[in-house]
């Protein structure tokens, strides 16, 4: 066929959840050899490695310590960091590195103990004093980093009438796609009523609208599609992805209520030649519930404003018009850090391989993953498929 | 306790001007003299236009909330005698959105849209002062 196009021939995992004992190297690894032995591959065939930075250690140079630590002597490799939207990133920059033909075996890889290395408490003062606000606008002020999303929550209420019920919605939906996912790290059922009732961290945020902090590490293989339909599993191909920013810090933000992805779907729609209606499958970054509230609008799941209503109607479990996030996201399938977001691709290969189980949504041909960093800034959106055009 | 003292921002080059006007008790805001419109935070370029002909800009210190939460578990010891307080942005009236506490109001009586103005509380151990908000005016002030 002469096809220059690259396409993801293998995924996998590590345990996630509490994981102790294993460095973010081992997690890393388990992932790694899981996914080059779904693709039916091995280690010496990898002369790519993309990863991303890791907040538990430090690592001068990640993709370099990491091609390292797996001794492969690559021929191209990149350290991906776009926060949140570095999942979906990794596999858009290992495809474009294999069509240009920069390398043959793309190993894409991210995830670490970021549960088990610290306290929670820790946990939260790092992020809040490294993390997502601006250092000298926004952190002598006190948000914690669910705060930034608050404010978001907060102006789509009053702009919107979007009610805490229907953010509830969102968690108690995702809850329940977790609680289908074996390997998920929450999955005991949350109704609306547990999310309101539980601990208010930031009104209008509670701790059951935030993600969870997790220890693992997901991988996928990204090779020729040529060479990936001749290994074992389904091919699934990138048919279109695009980016977006509006604003850097969310003090900066000229609006809270739209972003970036409405310029990342745009563009990725359009070059897959595509329209929200094609999607059978979202995996949507759920790192708080209004994140996903957002996103559905500006991803044009839904008119502007009517995300709320278009979550409390039932429209994205699984037996909804637009099933998101089936296997449970950051808010109760796992969220190690900037490795979060690639979970959401792996369930998305799942998906269109008819690999997901009592998760599976019937006849899944298209994908959209979604993956944003920053606070809503920088935003990275994928249409996948198990069709090649 | 030092641990436990808010911190102060590290200005920068680019920074420090707003930063020590905020500790003389003044609200300074860039000004591009080339389009005519604000900017927070400062920048040594225009994010509307691109040029560089900035200039320092006395201003009111008057806004709106655009939006705010109420926080309920401190970020860092530091915060932990204030919980619950007040994250908000505010909309100043030239224009620009930033990031603030907003002071003098309990929690429950804060409105978006609400009229605030600029006041100044210490932060660091140096004596400096950042900019934060009050009620302007209206119900809401206590």
């Amino acid at each position: 066929m002469g096809d220059s196009r690259a396409a993801i021939a293998g995924i996998g995992e590590s345990q996630v959840g509490k994981v102790p004992g294993r460095s973010a190297l081992q997690l890393q690894s388990d992932a790694a050899v899981a996914a080059l032995a779904d693709a039916g591959l091995a280690l010496s065939d990898v002369d790519a490695v993309f990863t991303t930075p890791v907040r538990v250690e430090h690592w001068n140079m990640p993709a370099g310590v990491v091609a390292g630590f797996f001794g492969i002597q690559p021929s191209y490799l990149s350290t991906v960091d776009l926060a949140g939207a570095s999942g979906c990133s990794m596999i858009d920059q290992a495809v474009a590195a294999v069509e240009s033909g920069r390398c043959e075996v793309a190993l894409c890889v991210a995830g670490q103990n970021l549960l088990s290395n610290r306290s929670r408490s820790q946990a939260v003062q790092s992020m809040a004093e490294r993390g997502s606000g601006h250092p000298q606008f926004e952190v002598p002020y006190g948000p914690l980093v669910p705060s930034l999303y608050a404010l978001i929550a907060q102006r789509h209420m009053h702009e919107y009438g979007t009610k805490p019920e229907q953010l509830a919605a969102v968690a108690s939906t995702i809850r329940r796609h977790a609680s289908l996912n074996p390997n998920a790290h929450k999955r005991d059922p949350i109704s609306i009523d547990d999310v309101l009732a539980s601990r208010m961290v930031t009104s209008p945020l509670h701790v059951l609208d935030c993600a969870i902090v997790s220890d693992g590490a997901a991988a996928a293989v990204v090779t020729r599609a040529e060479r990936a339909r001749s290994l074992r599993r389904t091919p699934v191909y990138l048919r279109g992805s695009g980016y977006g920013l509006r604003h850097g810090y969310v003090g900066d933000a000229k609006t809270l209520t739209s972003s970036g992805a409405v310029d990342s779907g745009r563009t990725a729609f359009r070059k897959a030649g595509m329209t929200p209606a094609d999607v059978d499958v979202a995996e949507i970054y759920d790192c708080f519930t209004i994140t996903v509230i957002v996103e559905l609008e500006d991803l044009g799941f839904c008119p502007k404003g009517e995300g709320g209503r278009f979550v409390e109607d039932g429209n994205i479990g699984l037996e909804g018009s637009l099933p998101i996030t089936t296997h449970g996201g950051l808010l109760s399938g796992g969220h190690p850090g900037l490795g979060g977001g690639f979970f959401h691709v792996l369930e998305a290969v799942r998906q269109l391989r008819g690999e997901a189980g009592e998760r599976q949504v019937r006849d899944a041909e298209v994908a959209l993953v979604h993956g944003n960093g920053g606070v809503v800034s920088v935003h990275c959106t994928l249409l996948l498929s198990n069709s090649p055009s | 306790m030092s641990n436990a003292v808010k911190p102060a921002p590290a200005g920068d080059p680019a920074t420090r001007e707003y930063w020590e006007a905020a500790s003389r008790g003044e609200f300074r805001i860039p000004l591009c003299t080339a389009c005519g419109r604000h900017h927070l935070y400062p920048r040594t370029i225009c994010p509307h236009c691109g040029s560089s002909a900035l200039a320092w800009s006395d201003s009111p210190g008057t806004g709106e909330v655009y939006s705010y939460t109420v926080v309920h578990r401190a970020p860092s010891p530091a915060f932990e005698a204030d919980v619950p307080y007040v994250v908000a942005v505010i909309q100043l009236d030239e224009g620009p959105h930033l990031m603030t506490n907003l002071l003098d109001i309990t929690p429950e009586a804060v409105r978006i849209g609400q009229r605030v103005r600029v006041a100044f509380r210490a932060a660091g151990e140096d004596g400096a002062l950042i900019p934060v908000f009050k009620p302007d005016e209206g119900p809401g002030a206590p």
